[in-house]
């Protein structure tokens, strides 16, 4: 449906986007994630037509869009701030995209003899803003005033009015950042529902981890103009194949360490599954690393360190704070990882934990 | 005329002050005696010079035969023209305004602040300044005539005199429209008309279902307020109409002077009172709309991109720069330029760099206009202006200080000491008239009246400054072990004498640029420069005429050296009026 070619953007002459690629299919909700001033809100507006790119091609249904004004596009936009019109009430402005439509449809012809068909036309409006409002569970509230609205409900109404006129695509850009946690946790999962049953293809831009592995089927992790990586939320979530995207995905335990033997050499035993095995040498001690990739002896690399009951290795870590997280305790140690316990350990005690190593590259 | 805006801004700062003030109001409430002595001399002063001669204003359309069938018919032909020519230029600043806000608050371009600059410099410029400029560029006697000969048909015909004026009206008041609508510009979020485009809007349905509504405010505020200063202008008909023009500002000042009848001038000043009354509570009500609607600043201006974004700004940018280049530098020119032929010598037209016109003030001729060389006249309004600035200052500042910290006597009394800005000035020089008698023999009468008009301003100018001074920067001075000698050294009088010295200059322009009241209160052997202006024009001749020049070329350049001023001053103060 619609595919992003090589697309690149500078902003005030410093690169923004460099060489953009990709796609998304019908019925797919796909997840841009990004620091802010990434350029994924940049993306998005090129994609709505309110911007253009320097160069590449944005595409849906192999139809280049470059010369489609936003206005023929039909490409629902929500915003973090809502963006309701406040001049006009709830119906209004669930029903905008609806009259505008309907106004390009009727040629000027019948725009001129069209009383006949208003009529019928605003039965349709009536029921098709009722049906919106429902969607999103705000039934009755046409004849309201924006300003009466909390920031949730009002989510919602931008919510219904990029769906009533069944657009071909919707974006959202970091619809949910001005809500508070449980609001979030709520509308995103609505916002699931509705896209599952609408099968609208959806862009969802955000910085925040936790509501792109909620809604996405597809994460694209965009840093210093680029797609560093695209996969599933499971696929991401257990290879981040980079530093920076660890990070970015909130995964905490980032080591550096150099490369002392490898099993091609002999120095360590071969792992099972046919990959090679490192030992890793860093300043919590040494691991065993298998691997895919080529590790020359000597190589600085950067290790993902995940808390594992079969894990080869075992750490000693002296107890610094003791933070409580729901079911278990965030336990911070004296050489910068954190780790998850069962039970509070005492500040000052050192604790042994099995420890499973991936390498970020 | 700058007086309405000013202060209508004032009183936005006024609320944030009264805010201020009440917050630490417990601190320091001085009692009700010497509150009572703050409000003597202001109150005073009104009570004798401006709600007596109102209340004399008002008995004499009562007593007197005010009400007669000829009477109504003359009020309500002015009425009507009154209304006609202020929709009218009303219509036409909007035909200007309204692209020119979109020009300053949707692009960038070369010059822009430059530009943006030179359409506010007439709304501070004296009427009798910008009409000098029109008659410099288009009257008989100027540019326009001299290097396209029209048909002295057309050139003398009502519809050329009615044309100057419509121009004149459309040159002062587009500001306006640019600064009230473009900032509405500005304060839209731009997010709102990306919506309605990805919903289906093309950019006229844009226009039409989401800006304009929400402009309406802000276009609703501008027009009311363009239209209260054509509906209310006086110098500018005046001056390049003749008595061709009878507005009721016009009519009430023929019917003092040159066909008396005070009954009726009374009759059409109160009439003009009401209107501007209903005008500016109209005017303040939107644009409360208008501020409250406050959403962060977006930067949405951008180089234009498509052919005719390019074709649109530059042709509005020359436009916009001819229009308001062109009658300011005509005068200046044309008080420099010999463009008539000398005397005695009939027919042949000289031309050519002079400086006769200059020299001219400073003698004293016999068959003069004045017993007094006429840069007498320079004297003289340099003499009221500064006494206006005294008069105003001395009052102005404790009724300053008092409403700095307002209590419930000053919410009532606030209302009371703005009041003189709805009356037209005509109307005061009418009032002094009936209360004080037709002699006037005295010439402090003038400085007098140019400090009614001066001091709801000289008050709106120090009572921000007053309020901002926090108490607790006194509390801290004096727990520093100061004085308060010196914590009023040290803590109010840096802040102060800025403030201080932005309002005697506000009230040292009004007082020269003042014409209405002047006209009908000053004697012939003290005339100032705007009314020396006006007698220069209304005689023949190309002498008069070039004299006129010269005095309103004088007048120009002290107004806007008082402007860069108070532009200096609100520059380091960092914030608007």
């Amino acid at each position: 449906m619609l595919e992003i070619r090589d697309i690149f953007k500078t902003y005030d002459g410093k690169p923004l986007l460099r060489g953009i690629s990709f796609s998304v299919s019908q019925g797919e909700t796909i997840c841009l994630l990004g620091a802010s001033g990434s350029g994924k809100s940049t993306l998005l507006r090129m994609i709505a037509g309110l911007e253009f790119p320097e160069s590449g091609h944005i595409l849906f249904n192999e139809i280049d869009l470059a010369q489609t004004p936003p206005h023929a596009r039909d490409f629902g936009l929500v915003f973090q701030d809502y963006g309701l019109f406040p001049h006009l009430n709830i119906f209004d402005n669930v029903a905008f995209g609806l009259k505008m439509k309907a106004l390009e449809s009727n040629s000027l012809l019948f725009g001129l003899s069209r009383q006949h068909p208003q009529g019928k036309r605003a039965v349709g409006l009536q029921t098709r803003v009722a049906e919106m409002l429902e969607l999103v569970n705000l039934q009755g509230f046409e004849k309201r005033k924006v300003t009466d609205l909390s920031g949730g409900e009002q989510q919602r109404v931008a919510l219904a009015r990029a769906l009533a006129p069944q657009p071909r695509l919707l974006m959202f850009d970091e619809p949910l950042g001005a809500l508070d946690k449980s609001l979030k946790e709520d509308l995103l999962n609505q916002l699931r529902a509705i896209l599952r049953k609408t099968k609208i293809p959806a862009i969802y831009v955000t910085h925040d981890q936790d509501e792109a592995f909620a809604i996405a089927d597809r994460i694209l992790l965009l840093h210093d103009g680029k797609i560093i990586r695209d996969g599933t939320p499971a696929e991401v979530w257990k290879n981040p194949n980079s530093v920076w995207a660890a990070r970015m995905l909130g995964m905490g335990n980032v080591i550096d360490g150099v490369v002392t033997s490898s099993s091609a050499q002999g120095g360590v035993p071969a792992a099972e599954d046919g990959d090679e095995s490192y030992f890793i040498k860093t300043d919590v001690g040494v691991f065993t690393l298998n691997c895919k990739h080529k590790h020359p002896k000597g190589e600085k690399i950067s290790l993902l360190l995940k808390q594992s009951e079969d894990g080869v290795d075992e750490v000693k870590l002296k107890v610094e704070d003791v933070l409580f997280d729901r079911d278990q305790f965030q336990v911070k140690t004296g050489s910068g990882l954190v780790i998850h316990m069962k039970d509070a350990p005492k500040v000052g005690l050192v604790v042994r934990v099995r420890v499973k190593v991936e390498c970020l590259a | 005329m700058q007086n309405n805006m000013l202060n209508h801004e004032g009183t936005e700062t006024l609320t944030q002050a009264q805010k201020a003030g009440k917050s630490n109001l417990g601190a320091f409430v001085p009692s009700w005696f010497s509150r009572f002595l703050l409000w003597l001399a202001p109150l005073l002063f009104l009570l004798v010079f401006f709600f007596q001669p109102l209340a004399r204003i008002i008995t004499l359309v009562f007593s007197a035969s005010a009400f007669t069938e000829i009477n109504f018919q003359l009020i309500l032909s002015t009425l009507s023209f009154t209304f006609y020519q202020a929709a009218l230029s009303t219509i036409l600043t909007f035909l200007l305004g309204i692209p020119s806000a979109i020009l300053f608050s949707r692009f960038n371009f070369g010059g822009k602040s430059l530009l943006r600059a030179l359409t506010a410099v007439p709304f501070m410029l004296p009427t009798v300044v910008v009409a000098s400029c029109f008659n410099a560029l288009l009257g008989n006697h100027g540019w326009l005539f001299f290097l396209f000969p029209l048909s002295p048909e057309f050139t003398t015909s009502k519809t050329f005199y009615f044309l100057l004026i419509l121009l004149a009206h459309i040159f002062y008041n587009t500001t306006i429209v640019i600064r009230i609508v473009g900032n509405a510009l500005l304060r839209l979020d731009p997010k709102l008309e990306q919506i309605a485009r990805s919903l289906g809007a093309d950019t006229f349905h844009v226009w039409k279902n989401v800006t304009l509504p929400l402009l309406r405010p802000a276009l609703l505020a501008a027009a009311l307020l363009v239209f209260m200063f054509d509906f209310t202008s006086f110098g500018v008909i005046l001056l390049l109409g003749g008595s061709n023009f009878s507005t009721l500002e016009v009519e009430i000042y023929l019917r003092v002077l040159k066909l008396p009848n005070l009954p009726l001038a009374a009759l059409l000043s109160i009439i003009q009172l009401i209107f501007t009354l209903i005008f500016s509570i109209l005017y303040t009500r939107t644009i409360n709309q208008v501020t409250t609607q406050t959403a962060p600043r977006f930067s949405t201006s951008r180089l234009p991109k498509t052919p005719k974004e390019k074709i649109f700004v530059a042709t509005l940018g020359i436009l916009l720069s001819a229009f308001f280049v062109l009658p300011l530098l005509s005068l200046p020119v044309r008080s420099f330029t010999r463009l008539e032929a000398d005397r005695g010598q009939r027919g042949a037209v000289q031309y050519g760099f002079t400086t006769d016109y200059y020299q001219e003030l400073f003698i004293n001729r016999r068959d003069s206009l004045f017993y007094v060389p006429p840069i007498q006249a320079a004297a003289n309004s340099l003499g009221y202006a500064s006494l206006t600035v005294l008069f105003s200052l001395v009052l102005g500042y404790p009724a300053a200080y008092a409403l700095a910290k307002p209590t419930r006597l000053e919410k009532f009394l606030d209302p009371l000491i703005m009041l003189p800005l709805g009356a037209s000035a005509v109307m005061l020089g009418l009032g002094f008239i009936i209360s004080f008698g037709r002699s006037l023999a005295s010439p402090w009468f003038v400085p007098i009246a140019h400090t009614l008009v001066a001091l709801p301003f000289v008050i709106r100018t120090l009572q921000p400054a007053l309020a901002s001074i926090p108490e607790r920067l006194r509390q801290a001075a004096s727990t520093l072990g100061a004085s308060p000698f010196r914590v009023w050294q040290t803590v109010d009088f840096p802040i102060l004498s800025r403030a201080t010295l932005g309002a005697a200059t506000f009230a040292f322009t009004v007082s020269l640029g003042e014409f209405g009241a002047t006209l009908l209160l000053t004697r012939p052997e003290y005339p100032t420069i705007p009314i020396a202006i006006q007698r220069f024009l209304s005689q023949p001749g190309g002498l008069s005429y070039g004299q006129a020049m010269a005095m309103a070329t004088l007048l120009m350049l002290l107004t806007t050296l008082a402007i860069l001023i108070i532009e200096k001053l609100r520059l380091s103060n960092a914030g608007e009026f």
